[in-house]
């Protein structure tokens, strides 16, 4: 058994990578990762990891000297936010085309402007496809768990790709919870040393991240495209195989709660689900067979499982703290997608909410999910925008 | 040291790089200083673009294709790596162009230098953006045509001056820097050797002459070299202790213009800019030599 602390979110990631043994840490200070980058430093000066902490003058570089140090062979760690994370942009194609098993934590926040150092989920979702798989955690419990999680997934020589763990700014990486840290020997029992197949190593030398051209660099990539489909059965294994030593597991890539039986389902990513969870209890007491499912995994997109659950459903209401300018919420699109082809499609509903940090609360989602029931026919589509209602 | 004294081994065969490449020559001749246990970042530019396309592999040591930014972030992830692992026989050698240093990776490279990882930056020096055809970088000669600065004297607002990176390298107070030249091998296998004997990060800026850039005849190469030196567009240098001194000074100087007139990179210079050029090579060399008493 571990030892229970009240810890922010961003204190439960420093105690995931301590406990994940990580050699190589490069970190640059941004709101609201930046706790995670000064509890690193202290642990490292108090020795109480033994790491080397890299100071690096951009984010773009901290993710860099992430790929130095897995290519020395070593198990590094980032963390960003926000505008850090569109600095670690081109970085992000390069670990994951070049299969680097690294993971980062990304702690959600808005992209200015309109300046906010509040949360949303803009920041991760804009970087959907640079090939890193993308986990959303819901609470600190979670975030240490996915972390530690994350590097079994990354370091499998099957997926061989890079994690980004994402955490709500400021809802999840500064309120603190009650969060159990898992012992020492427990992890190390679950999580094996640091493995890659791309070596800077003299005794093997070899040209990485080489140039290639059509076909060979078409296999290149059909390779990438299938470890990262791969890892959508990796991350529920790693799951269960965590449950099974720590007794916490997260459903693998979705957490269902009260689906089987639901006639609308909300989807959602994220520290809000729980107030997705009470609307969902509101309306079942009015009789209104309401569930949630929320994604843990955006990428891998885990279409079937998604469609599974939602085919029986007759309204679906996404949730997004996004928007994909010029279409809708992303989530919402990738839903729909998942759900083409059925004979008796739900209708869906994309509810745009908790941007720039904004509470929402479970009357709020009601008021939505209300509305959509009302809605018939499958070729309707309806977003609606908190405080602002139905966009055109 | 003799030039014979110079190791046979070869690192690096049969690439695509042009006839005549200087930084060919400076990356060969630097291999053969720092030997098999040696591993390479190497980021967009010439160097990549000639070495890294599969199925033509011509290094025979570990080498990476950086981002073009990132050279001298991954040189401190490699070396952080190592240094965590315990690794302590492995020289990590970055290989970047003068726009990979000056323009576009002065951020990281800045950042780099001044910290406790161990490794070698090595900057071979064409002074523009050759492999995608010569466009100016922040090291481009004033007076030097590029596609991006067709006729230097006539664009406005373009470079005033050469972009100096040893003294920006200096500056951070760095244990090694130096600056070579492949037309002085021994010269510069020597800074090679001292840059991997340096514990913590060294920096070697090596003028490396480019035919089809500069516009002179492949088989001049070297003596371009010498001329960049015997005229003052270049020197030999090295910081170390605090301190920058010469590690040649030529017996004879040649007037910039015969440096010029040997490159129709330059051939629509004006007297008036000849003669501006003369002017901030002499004070730089005064500078450099007041600097050394």
């Amino acid at each position: 058994m571990g030892e229970k602390r009240f810890i922010t979110g961003n204190s439960a990631v420093a105690a995931a990578v301590k406990l994940a043994r990580v050699g190589v840490i490069a970190v640059y200070p941004i709101t609201p990762q930046t706790p995670i980058a000064e509890k690193l430093a202290t642990f490292v000066s108090n020795g109480e990891i033994n790491s080397e902490y890299i100071r690096v003058e951009s984010e773009h570089s901290a993710l860099s000297a992430c790929l130095g140090a897995c290519m020395a062979g070593v198990r590094p760690f980032t963390a960003t936010s926000s505008h850090g994370l569109a600095y670690m942009h081109e970085i992000l194609s390069y670990a994951s085309g070049g299969r680097y098993p690294l993971v980062l934590v990304n702690a959600n926040r808005s992209i200015g402007p309109p300046w906010s150092i509040w949360g949303e989920h803009q920041d991760s979702i804009q970087q959907r496809d640079t090939g890193c798989i993308q986990l959303y955690v819901e609470n600190a419990q979670e975030a240490l768990d996915t972390i530690i999680q994350a590097f079994k997934i990354a370091e499998n020589p099957n997926v061989f790709t890079p994690v980004m763990v994402c955490l709500d700014g400021f809802h999840v990486s500064h309120a603190e919870e009650l969060v159990e840290i898992p012992d020492q020997a427990d992890v190390d029992r679950f999580l094996p040393p640091f493995q890659t197949s791309a070596l800077l190593d003299p005794d093997e030398p070899m040209t990485l991240a080489a140039g290639a051209r059509g076909k060979q660099y078409t296999i290149w990539r059909f390779e990438q495209y299938q470890a990262i489909r791969v890892a959508e059965k990796v991350i529920q294994e790693v799951d269960e195989e965590f449950e099974h030593i720590f007794g916490r597991g997260y459903g693998g890539v979705v957490d269902n709660y009260r689906c089987e039986d639901a006639d609308i389902i909300m989807v959602i990513l994220g520290s809000f689900t729980g107030a997705a969870r009470d609307t969902a209890d509101m309306l079942r007491l009015d009789g209104i067979k309401a569930g949630v499912l929320r994604i843990r995994s955006f990428r891998p997109f885990p279409n079937q499982i998604i469609s599974d659950y939602l085919s029986s459903a007759k309204s679906v209401v996404v949730i997004d703290r996004d928007v994909s300018y010029g279409n809708e919420g992303a989530v919402c699109s990738e839903v729909r997608g998942s759900l083409y082809g059925l004979s008796h499609p739900p209708t869906i509903t994309n509810f745009i909410a908790g941007l720039g940090g904004s509470d929402v609360t479970p009357q709020e989602i009601e008021k939505v999910v209300r509305g959509a029931i009302e809605m018939k026919g499958s070729a309707q589509r309806s977003i609606v925008f908190q405080f602002m209602g139905e966009g055109k | 040291m003799k030039i014979k004294d110079i190791p046979k081994d070869e690192f690096i065969t049969s690439s695509l790089s042009c006839a005549g490449c200087g930084a060919m020559l400076a990356v060969r001749l630097a291999l053969k200083a720092l030997g098999r246990r040696t591993v390479i970042i190497i980021p967009a530019g010439c160097m990549s673009a000639v070495t890294c396309f599969l199925p033509q592999i011509p290094f025979r040591v570990p080498m990476f294709v950086s981002p073009f930014a990132a050279t001298a972030a991954i040189l401190q992830g490699v070396s952080a790596g190592f240094k965590w692992r315990g690794v302590k026989d492995i020289n990590v050698l970055g290989i970047a162009g003068d726009g990979a240093t000056a323009d576009i990776g002065m951020a990281a490279f800045s950042q780099a230098i001044v910290s406790g990882m161990r490794f070698i930056y090595l900057c071979v020096e064409n002074e523009a953006y050759m492999n995608t055809g010569i466009q100016s970088s922040s090291t481009t000669p004033v007076g030097a045509a590029t596609t991006t600065d067709p006729l230097p004297d006539a664009l406005q607002g373009t470079s005033v001056s050469k972009k100096d990176i040893f003294s920006i390298a200096v500056a951070h107070r760095l244990p090694y820097a130096a600056t070579a030249s492949v037309s002085y091998p021994l010269d510069y296998y020597e800074k090679v050797l001292k840059a991997a004997g340096t514990d913590g990060p060294s920096f070697i800026h090596v003028l490396t002459p480019c035919p089809p850039g500069w516009r002179f005849p492949t088989g001049e190469t070297i003596e371009m070299g010498r001329m960049a030196v015997k005229s003052g567009m270049w020197h030999l240098l090295e910081y170390s202790g605090g301190k920058v001194k010469f590690t040649y000074v030529p017996k004879e100087r040649i007037p910039v213009s015969e440096y010029i007139k040997a490159q129709a990179r330059f051939r629509t210079m004006s007297p008036d800019g000849v003669a501006h050029l003369q002017s901030m090579v002499d004070e730089r060399l005064a500078a450099l030599s007041g600097e050394e008493k």
